[in-house]
């Protein structure tokens, strides 16, 4: 204790802190809590600002992914491309193909890009391995991290096509690459082999160049490389700006959130955490005055106070950035397991930052109110709470008296206006807690309208469809930033042998038979062309009224008639077109010219999927019927008697499985929990401390009421009053506060993912729930001051009467 | 004659090892009997008066007050008993600062429950028989010791306890004050008002008290009784 001056100042220090052991208590699980948000907020915002590019520059990712016709540039000539003025580092050529491999259980996987290397290091595009080994030997593949799951596991095998004779090879781990090279590796002896056996085979080169900054300098890069090989020999090139891009829409979406949660529990820890300490030191004034009255300097008063503080908060400091470290953890492997490229530690300068600047909030606040002790005067400090109390509150005593309300209820309310400025902190930590529980509430509530918005089918309660729903492809693997979509498990019908098709117009008879049928619909999943659009663009044909299975809008409306086509905002961008304008629209071979009546809430990332009524391309027919029932029919024994007519046709029916959100949503919704847990606590904390600094203070007088009749029940219900017009203040300022930050961040996570948001994403608070939240600051303060009303009720009289 | 209070074989120990601060002791007191509690400091003065409020439990015995056994009452019962059946005055007032004089005195009826208005009658009823009317709406802090003393007597009596309890009322009253607040005394006991008073004053004793026990380390020293109160 030597840091605390001479023996003395350490005793004084020592017995502060053990005499006080509530407050000890607070001051430590209140640093703790708001250091532990602290470090979890910071490190998500220091993982979510740029994991693409912290991936990106760890693996060394290439600028520039070229294929090349191997029959029209050799290896060697390759080679000398990354001698190419400009470029600084190259890999390659590898050998590369695409292939549709099938999993164990006979499930056809999109085609995947294959890469012969053998290993995953080099100059460029470090691959990282997640789990398991590199291949080593033709058989073994290595598959994208992402691919990771009960399907595909080290040691399960898939074959590389769906032909009898297809090889099979053996997993052996799962790999991330941050340039998106590949979507599986493989020794290139493999990648030859699969040539052989008529898989065509391209040349991978990986470049990285010392300009590839702008779109610009990856042309004028592309062009070097093009004419450095000759006409013909350059197949393709993908750049890191777009899988960048692509990469940052997922992660952007969640900076804003991240940061407002940050500046949230920062504000509130400095809030609570000086509240906390001001209240201990200010409370001790008498013992201060008798310290001063036998000879400790002022010097050392100041310092024994701020001592006091800073034991309990180092402490608390010290297990809150074991905490925050923990709970980060699991959330930044989620955001590792979406993303593929954040790092699972806490970045070492946040486990640096958040605790120094902790300590320093803790000192100052300690300091302001320790200073003014070390300059009290002796006398003064000893009479505190021994003289009558005077003038503060007593007005807010004598008119809130006058309610009709029960005496005990009455004195309550009028107790904070004894200690205007703690009870201005107390409002504070209940506004904020409000706040961080309204914006969390109204974050997962816009999440889960974004998550339902994403698959209207699962409004339906029975799909019905043409072909065996053990026949169809298996949901594709988790969503990748950057990654190319993967085929719908409607529109992909590729099997291991030609599935029987049922007749729709039979289905549709069986679908009308059942009892119990409330309203239905057709749709199909397909690929159409649309002129002015390269390549092809994904289409969901409707036939019948489609409203149930409508898209939220963001303008417009939903598909009428024929002859309308609704699409998202990035169709309308990359087409240069409008709500209003006309696109052609080619199906097989019939093509229509139909009028944009409306802009989807789309959130697929990449995708590009169009609407349309299915009457302008009659040669298309339906695979799958989405069907309501009866309000008290069961879905599952419609579903049961549909399938049972229209299985022996070749069809199926089932019901709907809930929709799945997004991993990024569930990020979302995990760390929105968990963070305003936090917060919510820390801000329980502060009241608390405020009340049992209340509650200590007015021991005596506590006292005095249970001595002349006061049951322990008024007295807990005077000490709950006295927080109670601080909750419903504190509630009342938090709603909106918490409304208008939603309102604020859900279009900046909107524009962060190239979308706007609708109003059905927006609009999520209802006046019952903004009514509940409102009541949540009451709930907050009266559990903050359950604790202290409890022990204030069970306090021996004849010993609350003794304390002075 | 009814007895107000009866302690049979009561002790209290505050240290399960060391000796009991009070007792065994066995005591009754008569309605409209004013007894005073005298004897040296840690005589256990304080403590029986505890016990007799229920403000604090026996280690042994039974403490029957106004026909109840209260040592085996909960704290909400104890509570109850105490607006119902105790009145009681302090040595330093115990008024709360934060409230006017006639809200001090009208606290305890109105946690009976007791209507605002009878409240407020019976609380101008209580000022203007001590003397205090006039400081209605003043804080407690404007006083004089003598008249928050008064204010605290009002306020035990304010729901027309059956016991009047009273720790040291003049000790810390300046010797005007002290008298004031022993002519109250004498006037409530012959008003029949029962009274339990401790004091180390025994002058203030034998002014008020209609009987006078004298402790010494928490026994029975001396029982006697005054011919008649002055």
């Amino acid at each position: 204790m030597s840091v605390f001056g001479n023996g003395a100042l350490g005793r004084v220090v020592r017995s502060g802190v053990g005499r006080r052991r509530v407050q000890t208590l607070v001051i430590a699980v209140a640093t703790m809590m708001a250091v532990a948000s602290a470090v979890v907020a910071g490190s998500l915002m220091v993982a979510a600002a740029a994991p693409f590019d912290h991936a990106f520059g760890r693996q060394r990712g290439a600028h520039i992914t070229a294929q090349f016709d191997p029959a029209k540039a050799s290896a060697a000539q390759l080679a000398g491309t990354g001698n190419l003025d400009g470029v600084t580092a190259s890999a390659g050529p590898y050998p590369s193909t695409a292939f549709r491999p099938v999993d164990r259980t006979g499930f056809q996987m999109p085609t995947l890009t294959l890469v012969g290397r053998s290993g995953p290091d080099g100059d460029v595009d470090r691959v990282e391995l997640k789990s398991g080994r590199w291949a080593q030997k033709p058989g073994e593949i290595v598959l994208g991290a992402s691919f990771e799951g009960p399907s595909f596991e080290i040691g399960s095998s898939l074959r590389t096509s769906d032909t009898a004779n297809a090889p099979t090879l053996s997993i052996v781990g799962f790999a991330v690459s941050a340039s998106r090279t590949a979507d599986a590796w493989a020794v290139p002896e493999q990648v030859d082999a699969l040539a052989a056996q008529g898989s065509p085979v391209t040349s991978q080169m990986l470049y990285r160049f010392d300009s590839a900054g702008t779109a610009r300098q990856i042309l004028a890069d592309r062009a070097k490389l093009a004419a450095a090989v000759g006409p013909g020999a350059m197949l393709g090139t993908q750049s890191w700006l777009d899988t960048k891009r692509a990469a940052d829409q997922g992660a952007a979406a969640t900076v804003p959130f991240v940061m407002a949660f940050g500046v949230l529990g920062i504000v509130m820890s400095v809030i609570i955490v000086s509240s906390v300490i001001s209240g201990a030191v200010g409370t001790s004034l008498r013992r201060i005055g008798i310290l001063k009255a036998i000879g400790f300097t002022p010097r050392e008063v100041v310092r024994a106070y701020v001592a006091q503080a800073l034991i309990p908060a180092g402490a608390g400091i010290a297990v809150g950035v074991v905490l925050g470290n923990v709970l980060a953890v699991p959330l930044l492997s989620d955001t590792e397991s979406v993303y593929g490229t954040v790092s699972l530690s806490v970045a070492w300068w946040v486990d640096i930052a958040v605790p120094a600047a902790a300590l320093l909030v803790v000192a100052l606040a300690a300091l302001v109110p320790a200073l003014r002790a070390g300059r009290l005067h002796t006398v003064e400090a000893i009479a505190v709470g021994r003289a009558p109390r005077t003038g503060r509150g007593q007005w807010a005593h004598r008119a809130l008296g006058r309610l009709p309300l029960p005496r005990p209820v009455t004195y309550g309310l009028a107790t904070p206006f004894t200690h205007p400025v703690r009870a201005l902190a107390m409002l504070l930590a209940v506004a904020f807690g409000t706040v961080a529980a309204t914006f969390a509430v109204g974050l997962t509530s816009s999440l889960s309208a974004v998550g339902s918005s994403q698959d209207p089918e699962s409004r339906a309660a029975v799909t019905v469809t043409t072909v065996r729903l053990n026949s169809m492809a298996p949901p594709p693997p988790p969503p990748v930033a950057g990654e190319a979509p993967s085929p719908s498990p409607a529109s992909s019908t590729a099997t291991t042998s030609r599935p029987k098709v049922a007749d729709p117009a039979k289905v549709r008879a069986a679908i009308k038979s059942v009892a119990g049928l409330k309203s239905y619909y057709g749709k199909l999943q397909t690929d159409v062309a649309v002129a002015g659009v390269s390549g092809s663009v994904q289409a969901s044909l409707y036939e019948g009224d489609s409203r149930a299975g409508s898209y939220d809008m963001l303008s417009g409306h939903w598909i009428t008639s024929r002859g309308q086509v609704v699409v998202p905002s990035r169709f309308l961008e990359r087409t240069s077109t409008k709500v209003g304008d006309t696109v052609r629209l080619t199906y097989e071979k019939e093509s229509a010219d139909l009028r944009i009546v409306g802009e989807t809430f789309d959130t697929s990332g990449n995708e590009l999927e169009i609407h349309a009524d299915m009457a302008d391309f009659p040669s298309a027919r339906p695979d799958t019927f989405l069907v309501d029932v009866d309000s008290g029919v069961s879905a599952d024994e419609y579903a049961q008697k549909v399938a049972a007519l229209v299985q022996p046709l070749g069809g199926d029916a089932t019901t709907v499985p809930p929709a799945d959100q997004k991993g990024v949503i569930l990020i979302m919704d995990a760390m929105a929990v968990l963070l305003t847990l936090m917060l919510v606590s820390v801000a329980g904390l502060g009241v608390l401390n405020s009340v049992v600094l209340d509650t200590r203070e007015r021991v005596h007088d506590l006292g005095v009421c249970k001595a002349i009749g006061m049951s322990p029940r008024q007295t807990v219900s005077l000490v709950l009053a006295s927080v109670a017009a601080i909750g419903v203040i504190g509630g009342l300022l938090g709603v909106p506060v918490g409304y208008l930050l939603h309102r604020l961040v859900m279009p900046v996570m909107g524009r962060a993912v190239g979308t706007s948001m609708p109003a059905s994403v927006i609009d999520v608070y209802g006046p019952g729930q903004l009514l509940l939240l409102g009541l949540g600051g009451v709930v907050l303060a009266m559990l903050g001051a359950l604790v202290p009303a409890s022990w204030a009720a069970r306090t021996r009289t004849a010993t609350a009467l003794r304390t002075e | 004659m009814n007895q107000v209070i009866e302690l049979e074989g009561v002790s209290k120990r505050y240290d399960s090892a060391g000796t009991p601060a009070l007792g065994p002791l066995t005591l009754s007191i008569a309605q409209g009997e004013a007894l005073a509690v005298t004897g040296p400091s840690g005589s256990g003065k304080s403590t029986l008066l505890n016990l007799i409020a229920g403000l604090d439990k026996p280690t042994d015995g039974a403490v029957i007050v106004a026909g109840r056994r209260i040592d085996q009452l909960s704290e909400h019962a104890l509570a109850k008993f105490r607006r119902e059946y105790i009145g009681m005055a302090f040595q330093f007032f115990n008024l709360l600062d934060d409230l006017t004089v006639i809200d001090n005195i009208q606290l305890p009826a109105q946690l009976t429950g007791t209507s605002r208005r009878a409240a407020a009658t019976r609380a101008h009823e209580l000022m203007e028989m001590l003397g205090i009317q006039k400081h209605a709406r003043a804080y407690p802090g404007r006083l004089s010791g003598g008249e928050r003393q008064r204010v605290g007597v009002a306020r035990a009596l304010i729901n027309r306890p059956a016991l009047l309890l009273a720790d040291e009322p003049t000790g810390a009253l300046d010797t005007a004050s002290g008298h004031d607040v022993r002519d109250l005394l004498v006037d409530l006991h012959r008003g029949g008002q029962s009274i339990v008073l401790v004091t180390h004053d025994l002058a203030l004793a034998e002014a008020c008290a209609s009987r006078t026990i004298h402790l010494v380390d928490g026994h029975l020293a001396l029982d006697t009784y005054a011919r008649a109160v002055r």
